[in-house]
């Protein structure tokens, strides 16, 4: 009751300096960067964002980026919870091991992260000759972008449910549980509607990152043009070919679809958050 | 906490301080061409690391020797053309050795390098020459002999994608020019001919090194094109009973080309032991360490010596062929080029 007299002052000083420092930074290092790509003086016409936008090799990479980030997150967000769930709520022997392991992928180069994969699952690797026996073939197709956005993404998922799993209350549970739920039901009327906030930010987290990867998937995808390019590779070729304006209306696009799919997943978080309280 | 948070404060200040007065005492150090060591920054591509290794010791001995001067030249390699972007952003280097004229010539449009720079060494300014042949697997299961083997039903083809690598673009003109000589010019034979070969490619990686690693330690593919560097290298590296070289009836001359950074050079004061650096590729020592390295020399003396080693096949110049770099960049690699119709869908 007493904190409520206390005038609404925090631990550091004054919100202006606060405000402005957090400004000053988030320009420093994400807004003028990124503006200097929108402004850039390449000779970037409307024409020629125009054909860019159209090329149907360039569409045919945004689908690929979009379309494996976002079926790589999907399963992360499955995965990362049950991760989650077992890291939080059971104790076994090295689990402190395997909580850390969670964060390598944070801290692995990406290239590194992507040789590894294309060695295991080419033809020749183990995982894939043994897959490739059953008809499935995982590098140089999609379902190699996949995998290896799967291994960049879950940490995002996993980081972002923990806390909120770790403060949800066995008794709550409980409760459910003496009131004649059953197993499914709980989880489904109880605990999901809670952790559904938390379950969308790792997906968003987790997808975003994906669609901008770029050192990992060169190594796996093949890089056929119109089948496994993602959109970052046609970035990279356009800088090669120094075709600068090409390069920033590629980026452009990818930004603008990127930040707009964001956006929305931001909003159907709050509004989640909203219904659950 | 809060003189603790001084003494970091302090700590920081005093720190960057250090560095940026050791910067600026670097850097007159380099400023000064009179000084008895000197610095050169040689910016070049992937497969020649192995090269410069053994020619820089080289020229730092003779430059000694020459001058009493000591030089210490830094390597960078990568991709040619991001390497080229890095010069022109502003990495430092006094020489460039790069894969393609063409990768130059950015440079020389950037300002950096002076116009002519093509006619100012020898063999348009290309000490060394290479070319492009065909690496198989042990005993040429596939019975590859020549390009038109790898339109094939069934052959596996790597090769880098020509956009993002500077090696593949050769490889890719290397094919492109055998199949106009053997359909008396017709172009649209001739892209027919490189769809076919393109359809046969299941990975376009993005560099020579990466479409090495996919053949030689993925063991894909049935056939690699490639550097004739790169591929004597693989056989060097990984031993005779695995690969067979494969010298396809002609090919193209291959010329890496040198210029000196006339921008930096000046700046740094660099230009003496620069240029002499990329004279002395010329000299029969230079020579000698090129085609120890798998380089075509190009001194009669030294070639001469080493005609076991080279092959001797038909080849083409890219500007006989082609017309000049820039015009095979344009009509085959930029966005709506022969390359990008091979994939347009629906053909």
């Amino acid at each position: 009751m007493k904190a409520a007299a206390v005038p609404n002052r925090g631990i550091l000083p004054g919100f202006g300096l606060t405000l402005g420092i957090t400004i000053f930074y988030l320009s420093l290092v994400v807004l003028i960067p990124i503006s200097a790509l929108l402004f850039n003086s390449t000779g970037l016409t409307w024409g020629k964002f125009a054909e860019v936008a159209t090329d149907p090799r360039v569409i045919a990479s945004y689908k690929v980026s979009f379309l494996t980030a976002g079926a790589a997150a999907l399963v992360d967000a499955v995965l990362g919870l049950l991760l989650a769930w077992v890291l939080v709520r059971y104790d076994f022997p090295g689990k402190n091991i395997f909580d850390s392991l969670v964060d390598l992928p944070f801290a692995l180069p990406t290239a590194v992260a992507g040789v590894a994969l294309t060695s295991i699952y080419a033809k020749t690797g183990w995982m894939g000759s043994w897959l490739a026996q059953l008809g499935i073939e995982v590098a140089f197709t999609p379902l190699g972008i996949i995998i290896a956005l799967m291994f960049i993404g879950i940490p995002f998922v996993v980081r972002t449910l923990q806390p909120v799993l770790q403060e949800l209350e066995a008794d709550v549970e409980e409760a459910a549980a003496t009131l004649g739920s059953g197993r499914v039901r709980t989880f489904f009327s109880v605990i999901l509607p809670q952790l559904a906030p938390p379950l969308v930010t790792g997906f968003a987290l987790a997808f975003a990152r994906g669609i901008g990867e770029y050192g990992s998937v060169v190594f796996i995808s093949g890089n056929m043009p119109l089948k496994t390019e993602i959109a970052p590779l046609l970035i990279m070729s356009k800088l090669e070919r120094f075709d600068y304006a090409g390069a920033t209306a590629v980026a452009i696009i990818l930004l603008l679809i990127s930040f707009l799919l964001l956006l929305g997943t931001n909003l159907l978080q709050r509004w989640m958050r909203r219904n659950a309280g | 906490m809060k003189r603790n948070l001084k003494k970091a404060v302090i700590a920081s200040v005093v720190l960057s301080l250090t560095v940026a007065l050791t910067a600026c005492g670097s850097n007159e150090d380099q400023a000064s061409a009179d000084s008895k060591k000197i610095e050169l920054l040689n910016v070049s591509y992937d497969p020649t690391r192995e090269l410069y290794e053994s020619y820089n010791k080289a020229f730092a001995a003779y430059w000694k020797e020459k001058t009493g001067q000591e030089v210490t030249i830094k390597q960078s390699h990568g991709g040619s053309g991001k390497q080229s972007r890095s010069v022109i952003d502003g990495l430092n280097a006094d020489v460039v050795t790069l894969a393609l004229g063409y990768d130059i010539d950015a440079i020389q449009e950037a300002g950096l390098i002076n116009e002519g720079w093509q006619s100012k060494y020898e063999h348009n300014s290309s000490p060394y020459t290479s070319t492009i042949l065909l690496l198989v697997r042990k005993g040429n299961p596939k019975g590859i002999k020549d390009w038109d083997d790898l339109i094939k039903d069934g052959v596996e083809v790597i090769t880098p994608n020509p956009q993002t690598s500077g090696g593949a673009r050769w490889n890719y003109l290397a094919a492109w020019e055998y199949a106009m000589h053997h359909n008396n010019g017709d172009e649209e034979q001739t892209k027919e001919f490189m769809r076919k070969l393109f359809a046969n490619v299941p990975v376009l990686d993005t560099g020579a090194r990466g479409a090495t690693t996919t053949f030689v330690e993925r063991g894909i593919g049935d056939v690699l094109i490639a550097w004739e560097n790169e591929a004597m290298l693989s056989m060097k590296e990984l031993g005779q009973d695995k690969f067979d070289i494969v010298y396809p009836s002609e090919s193209i001359l291959a010329e890496p080309p040198v210029a000196v950074v006339d921008d930096n050079v000046d700046k740094r004061g660099t230009r003496d032991a620069a240029e002499a650096y990329l004279q002395y590729l010329y000299s029969e020592e230079g020579q000698t360490i090129a085609a120890e390295n798998y380089y075509r020399p190009t001194l009669e003396s030294v070639k001469e010596k080493y005609k076991d080693k080279f092959k001797d096949i038909k080849l083409y110049t890219i500007d006989e062929e082609f017309g000049g770099w820039a015009k095979a960049q344009k009509e085959h690699f930029s966005d709506g080029g022969i390359f990008d119709q091979i994939y347009t869908p629906g053909k």
